[in-house]
């Protein structure tokens, strides 16, 4: 098992790679001159000229791709433009809005997403599985920012319940804490909780037509048992697929949503650094979210043998 | 608009609107009736499908039609009638410099429904070649199945807005930054289905009759492809309108200038407090095409039977 761990884990290494060179090739990719891209429209020679000598950018291509993956794997990302400070250093700094909004938005999700799967494939054709799939599909299709402003102004301001945004750090105390995330988690969870709830409804429905639930129902057992422990186990590999691919989805929606409630975070770092032009940030927070992504879905593979123990490495 | 007659609004249903039975054209009737009823089964069996499809064709309609739409012109500033809320002059009020938000979002449609149709279109065919030629390939195929998978480990968005900060803002590059993270999705569906296909009787029968390699892409493989990425084509299309309205939300997107739907709302964000309309009526517009395509998807997944 141990083993098989640590070559799975070496397997992610070529996908990560592949990023950290993409990620870098943009650069270069794109057409013109990426000192004079950066530089902006405003930019003096000398200015070109600094950040071309700053990146690199006047040595050849191979080289700088040399130097940019052994400096990455010495756990150096590069120097922001703007601020001169270091962009893992950056990175740490945002990190903790980020991740406090994915996994809160990910737990509701979950929580609310798998239940409605569950209850609309055991009604199956009723008013409750239309409703919920119509729910998913209108979910699917919510513009982020946009429920965002909504919530904002159905709980924020037409009825001041909840802060309109900014983050309060969990050092602070978990009531603030949650009263300042509570809204962008739940604006972000909406898609992924759609998601989550099709692929529920979806995997329950296939096994639900299985004999042994008609058994397990025949002999008395209460359904939420039958639901739960029969059922629910066994139909939960496609979806524990969904949660780790549809991490994607979070992280993407996570940079909207941290824009809308002016929250701490790498979403609003990146969108920071677009503005103004400041690519090694933007580089650096890109190969750490891919990298995060890449890890959940090793993780959601590992997760495998322990929901279905037929499943062996 | 002025000609309607009462009895034509009166609906179609009663005995009363139509002619008398015995001057109606008599071979028209059956065909009248055949076309009724097609539209009723495919009503009672497809709701989502014609559901969405009319509300996209209402949309695509107010796109491009948008002057006959009792729409004024969408960068008309109205400095004394600013942040004017919604009332029966100005339908979904008006912005911070006076203009008509109605105007502006029946305007925003050209560019949604643009860059939707141009990224799926663009996608499916760019992701489509690449996807019979790795298919096929088994050399290129590890190479390139390695280096899509790195680019998929990429969340969409933070690839297009990657994209978007080496590019000039414009609607041909927002059009760029979207189907770049798209067309390795589009290639791996392919190649998955070629993959399949290549050990299948038929193109073994193709093979032996002497068929090269190109014709049997073509000619056996590609009208298979066809309804999966019709299906795939639809659910691009909806989540490209989302980005686009992401992208320029964020700044990174189409030019300001330009009236999108994400523009839009983007100029509004400052007024969330005092004219909530500015983002409210586009957001509407945005959720209720996007939801149609999607419901054309479902809809097209179940007509044509893809998985």
């Amino acid at each position: 098992m141990l083993a098989e761990v640590g070559r799975r884990l070496l397997a992610t290494v070529p996908v990560v790679g592949v990023v950290a060179i993409a990620v870098f090739g943009l650069l270069h990719v794109v057409p013109g001159d990426p000192a004079v891209i950066i530089a902006g429209d405003y930019a003096t020679a000398e200015d070109v000229a600094r950040i071309r000598s700053k990146l690199g950018l006047d040595r050849p291509f191979l080289t700088q791709v040399e130097i940019w993956l052994s400096n990455v794997v010495h756990g150096d990302l590069g120097t922001s433009i703007f601020s001169g400070l270091p962009v893992a250093t950056l990175i740490k700094q945002r990190a903790e809005a980020t991740v406090a909004l994915t996994v809160l938005a990910m737990l509701i999700s979950i929580g609310v997403g798998v239940p409605l799967g569950v209850l609309a494939a055991w009604r199956k054709g009723s008013w409750i599985d239309r409703l919920v799939m119509v729910l998913a599909v209108s979910g699917f299709s919510m513009p982020v920012f946009w429920l965002g402003f909504v919530l904002v102004y159905a709980f924020a301001i037409s009825v001041p319940w909840l802060p309109v945004q900014g983050f309060q750090p969990l050092a602070g105390g978990v009531g603030p804490f949650l009263r300042h995330l509570i809204l962008p988690a739940v604006t972000l969870s909406v898609v992924y909780m759609a998601l989550i709830a099709r692929m529920t409804r979806a995997s329950m429905l296939g096994v639900l037509g299985e004999d042994y639930i008609r058994t397990a129902f025949a002999k008395g057992l209460a359904p939420h048992r039958v639901l739960l422990r029969h059922a629910l186990k066994n139909a939960s590999l496609p979806v524990v697929t969904v949660i780790g691919l549809g991490f994607a989805l979070l992280i993407g929606g996570a940079v909207v949503t941290e824009s809308v409630f002016a929250l701490p975070g790498l979403g609003r770092l990146t969108v920071d650094a677009i503005v103004r032009r400041d690519y090694p940030v933007i580089q650096g927070v890109i190969l750490v979210v891919s990298g995060a992504y890449v890890l959940i879905n090793l993780v959601v593979d590992l997760l495998y043998v322990v929901l279905d123990p037929r499943i062996r490495f | 608009m002025a000609a309607l007659s009462v009895s034509e609004l009166g609906g179609g249903g009663r005995p009363a609107a139509g002619p008398p039975p015995g001057l109606e054209p008599a071979e028209s009737a059956p065909e009248e009736r055949l076309g009724r009823l097609a539209a009723g089964r495919l009503l009672a069996r497809h709701p989502t499908l014609v559901v969405g499809a009319t509300v996209l064709a209402v949309v695509l309609l107010a796109g491009a039609l948008a002057p006959l739409w009792w729409t004024g012109d969408p960068l008309q500033m109205t400095p004394a009638e600013r942040l004017a809320p919604p009332s029966a002059h100005r339908w979904f009020g008006t912005d911070h410099f006076g203009r008509d938000v109605y105007t502006r979002t029946v305007y925003g449609a050209r560019v949604s429904l643009t860059v939707g149709a141009a990224v799926a279109l663009v996608s499916l065919l760019a992701g489509g070649a690449l996807g019979l030629v790795i298919g096929f390939s088994r050399r290129l195929d590890r190479v390139a199945m390695r280096f899509l998978d790195g680019i998929m480990a990429i969340p969409s968005i933070l690839l297009a807005l990657a994209l978007m900060a080496l590019m000039k803002a414009s609607v041909q590059n927002v059009i760029v930054a979207l189907v770049i993270p798209e067309v390795p999705r589009v290639a791996r569906l392919v190649r998955a289905s070629v993959l399949s296909l290549r050990e299948h009787l038929m193109v073994e029968g193709a093979r032996a009759l002497g068929a090269g390699t190109p014709r049997i892409l073509l000619r056996y493989m590609l009208p298979a492809l066809v309804a999966p990425l019709i299906v795939q084509g639809t659910y691009i299309c909806a989540s490209a309108i989302l980005f686009e309205a992401y992208l320029s939300f964020l700044g990174a997107g189409t030019p300001p200038v330009i009236p999108s739907w994400g523009n839009i709302m983007a100029e509004g964000r400052a007024y969330v407090q005092l004219a909530f309309w500015i983002i409210l009526f586009p957001g509407l517009f945005l959720a209720a095409t996007v939801l149609a395509i999607n419901l054309v998807g479902d809809g097209l997944r179940d007509l044509l039977d893809v998985r």
